[in-house]
């Protein structure tokens, strides 16, 4: 084998998968693992580890694996990972822990996402589930959402022999692992359920239908309920739209309508309740791992779909397999163009939308080149609907109903970064609600400082980082 | 699960049920509304808070049969439960916040129309329970589906039915009585609640407008987190778009932009928006929302 390029992974052929809500992606069997594990240099200094928001020891776990002692990698991943099976489908391993492997300088970066992914697949297929601690340390512990950011702060609190109690809004756990990221990404039944199931077997508690701020107040938490600390993982929000004329009209939804019919509702699936507007010719409008979803989903339902993004292939938030997908899929890409009206016809449906040509001027505050509009360029697409991927704003719900809760000029939750702590004692928060929509692991992470965040305060001991 | 406690019909297609909730009964107040979803493959439906008793831990609700889903959970009773009831959701009545001494001092009237009478309910009740006695306008298609009469009658000052055939009291529409109770008996009202059919508050707001009385309606688009997820309930109100579930359920009915909100509302309220409705959601089209059959407001 050729120690400078990856063991590819197997797929499901893009005709094929184009038409099903399957898995696109079908993981390594053992021998890939092993032989894919064995390109790994084992670098003293792992860079790979500093890409890494947890922290993983990945020189160490892929060393087991490579050895085939499976377990062994299991164990290791779990000391800095509550979610393995989701990170390894998930993460944008290309910006993180991938893009600085020493491996990847000359040939092809460790395939390290699809190795997690391996051992947590293996782990599951094998039975092997974490251990609780033996006794509770009798302190009582709120966690509000069980997204990654609380599913991640209550499974550390929990192995730290915290009771913890989470509370979710949905009729589901697992928030946006729920009702956000596909079936054919991230499978619900074996992926999801399952590593909800192990923060529940080390203790943890799950209450959904519990809309925090309204079925029961942070305050009432804390003084009626019992619990001494709060986590605040209540995710990204309210839904944005462009603000252009036409949007109210029927066809026009948000990625996260669209995406919670399908995904938590599942409309796709006959013998559900819940209907989805499938769409015949669809234009999803942004660019990041949300309208990829969208798209690939529209597509799945038998629509024609085109991406409609203003800025050009370099700046596509989007992990660069999705895109990669999409494409292969027969997603059409319009890029460096922008809407300007959605048409309608005299009932108020969606007949098209008009759009602009844009080129990239000067970069802007973000640094990406700004967009700008080419003078003359309007011109219209016909289609039936609409599906806004622009990202969210926060929701008010907590922080309305949290006295002294300090929020911040686009109001996110304010909260430190190590430890989570926010401007109220005793009630820590991170994740989307406090960085605005983000990637499942950058979330895992802020559960992972509030957890620590949390232990200091209601201890008095530092824990691990 | 979230047991049922009582169930009975109170028209046709009409029941209510007293389900065992007790966080949503200990919090909830006038104006609010539940999230109900009888099962697994079930869909969110969300019902207008009717009524609650705090120290039993119920929650009262007025569903309509009007698709597969609400005809399932109508088909249950008393020992039966649903599997989500979450809650409450959206803004209480602006009543409730204010001073009640303050509230005397006003003359308010409320039109409910057919379903609507169910979440007007709670605020006379809650009116009342404060010392402040308002007038109600209830209209119905006949005399049949006028719901809740006698438990209005004793919260309201003063009640007023009307039905559109005659069958019962007499011939009209809510905004008809409106008109008469001002024009012809002379009362002056300072406030106007105004719950029902889209197309009945938006002929409400236009007599208010015309009568110079503040208007407050509550909307109940089509839903699915209720939390402000998904932006499916949004609606134009004073020319920007709010969502009904986190900025509602109540607005000022003299912004809402009505027209823009039922041409929504058209997708599953006419002939041809429900048979494009029907090819747009292919396989997935169940019926199951009930929206495709003539619903009217819950």
């Amino acid at each position: 084998m050729d120690v400078l390029k990856k063991v590819p992974v197997r797929e499901q052929d893009p005709k094929v998968r184009a038409t099903n809500f399957d898995e696109v992606c079908l993981g390594y069997n053992k021998e890939e693992a092993m032989a894919e594990a064995s390109r790994c240099l084992k670098c003293k200094n792992a860079r790979c580890m500093g890409g890494c928001p947890v922290s993983i020891n990945i020189p160490g776990f892929i060393k087991e694996v490579e050895n085939g002692d499976f377990e062994a990698a299991a164990k290791i991943i779990a000391q800095s990972s509550a979610l393995p099976a989701v990170c390894g489908r998930v993460c944008p391993q290309e910006t993180q822990c991938e893009g600085v492997c020493v491996r990847g300088v000359k040939g092809e970066p460790i395939s390290i996402g699809k190795l997690e992914r391996f051992v947590a697949d293996w782990s599951r297929e094998n039975g092997f589930v974490p251990e609780a601690p033996e006794k509770t340390n009798g302190h009582k512990v709120a966690v509000i959402g069980s997204g990654p950011s609380g599913l991640t702060c209550a499974g550390d609190l929990a192995k730290l022999g915290y009771e913890v109690t989470i509370f979710e809004a949905l009729h589901q756990p697992g928030g946006v692992l729920s009702y956000g990221i596909p079936e054919f990404r991230l499978p619900k039944d074996t992926v999801v359920k399952t590593e909800i199931e192990n923060v529940k077997k080390l203790g943890v508690k799950i209450e959904t239908d519990v809309v925090i701020g309204k079925s029961v107040t942070i305050d009432e938490l804390l003084e009626d309920e019992g619990f001494e600390a709060v986590f605040i993982g209540s995710g990204a929000g309210l839904p944005m739209f462009m603000g252009i004329p036409g949007e109210e009209a029927n066809g026009v939804f948000s990625a996260n309508e669209y995406l919670t019919r399908s995904n938590l509702m599942k409309a796709f699936r006959d013998d559900y309740d819940t209907p989805i507007a499938a769409g015949k010719k669809v234009a999803v409008v942004g660019g990041g791992n949300v309208a990829m979803d969208a798209a690939r989903t529209a597509l799945r339902l038998g629509a024609d779909v085109h991406i409609v993004y203003r800025r050009s292939e370099a700046e596509l938030p989007a992990r660069a397999e999705e895109v990669h997908h999409a494409k292969e899929e027969g997603i059409q890409f319009d890029l460096l163009t922008n809407p300007t009206e959605i048409l309608t016809d005299e009932k108020g449906w969606v007949r098209g939308m008009r759009c602009i040509r844009m080129e990239l001027g000067e970069p802007d505050a973000s640094g990406r080149r700004r967009p700008v509009p080419i003078p003359g360029s309007e011109f219209e697409m016909e289609l039936d609907t609409v599906i806004m991927s622009l990202g969210t704003s926060p929701n008010p719900l907590i922080s309305n109903t949290t006295k002294g809760l300090e929020i911040n000029r686009r109001k996110c939750i304010v909260a430190e970064e190590a430890t989570g702590k926010t401007s109220k004692d005793g009630v820590y928060a991170g994740g989307d609600a406090v960085t605005g929509a983000a990637t499942v692991i950058l979330a895992m992470e802020a559960g992972r400082a509030g957890a620590r965040g949390i232990h200091e305060y209601l201890s008095g001991e530092k824990a691990e980082a | 699960m979230f047991p049922i406690v009582k169930a009975e019909k109170l028209a046709d297609k009409i029941y209510l049920m007293d389900v065992a909730a007790p966080r949503v009964a200990k919090s909830c107040l006038p104006g609010e509304f539940v999230i109900v979803k009888i099962d697994e493959v079930g869909e969110r439906i969300p019902l207008t808070i009717c009524d609650y008793n705090r120290e039993a831990g119920t929650v009262t609700i007025v569903i309509q049969v009007v698709g597969a889903s609400t005809q399932r959970m109508c088909e249950l009773g008393a020992g039966d439960a649903f599997e989500d009831f979450v809650g409450p959701l959206g803004n209480p009545s602006e009543l409730v916040k204010e001073d009640p001494e303050e509230l005397k001092k006003k003359h308010i009237v409320f039109v409910a129309g057919g379903l609507g009478t169910a979440p007007v309910y709670p605020q006379v009740k809650w009116l009342h329970e404060h010392g402040v006695d308002a007038d109600v306008i209830v209209g119905a298609r006949n005399k049949e589906m006028i719901i809740l009469e006698d438990e209005m009658r004793a919260v309201a000052g003063n009640l007023y039915i009307t039905t559109d055939d005659g069958s019962y009291v007499r011939k009209g529409m809510g905004t008809d009585v409106l008109r008469e109770l001002v024009e012809k008996d002379g009362k002056h009202y300072d406030l106007c609640i105004a719950i029902g059919p889209m197309i009945m508050m938006k002929f409400v707001c236009l007599l208010t407008k015309e009568l110079d009385i503040p208007t407050v309606v509550s909307m109940n688009p089509i839903m699915i987190d209720g939390t402000g997820m998904c932006g499916g309930c949004r609606l134009m109100v004073g020319g920007q778009v709010k969502f009904a579930c986190v900025d509602g359920p109540e607005f000022d009915g003299h912004l809402v932009d009505f027209d823009g909100a039922m041409k929504r509302q058209q997708m599953y309220k006419t002939q041809e928006g429900r048979a494009l409705l029907r090819l747009q959601e292919g396989e997935s089209h169940h019926g199951g929302c009930g929206n495709c059959e003539d619903g009217g407001a819950r």
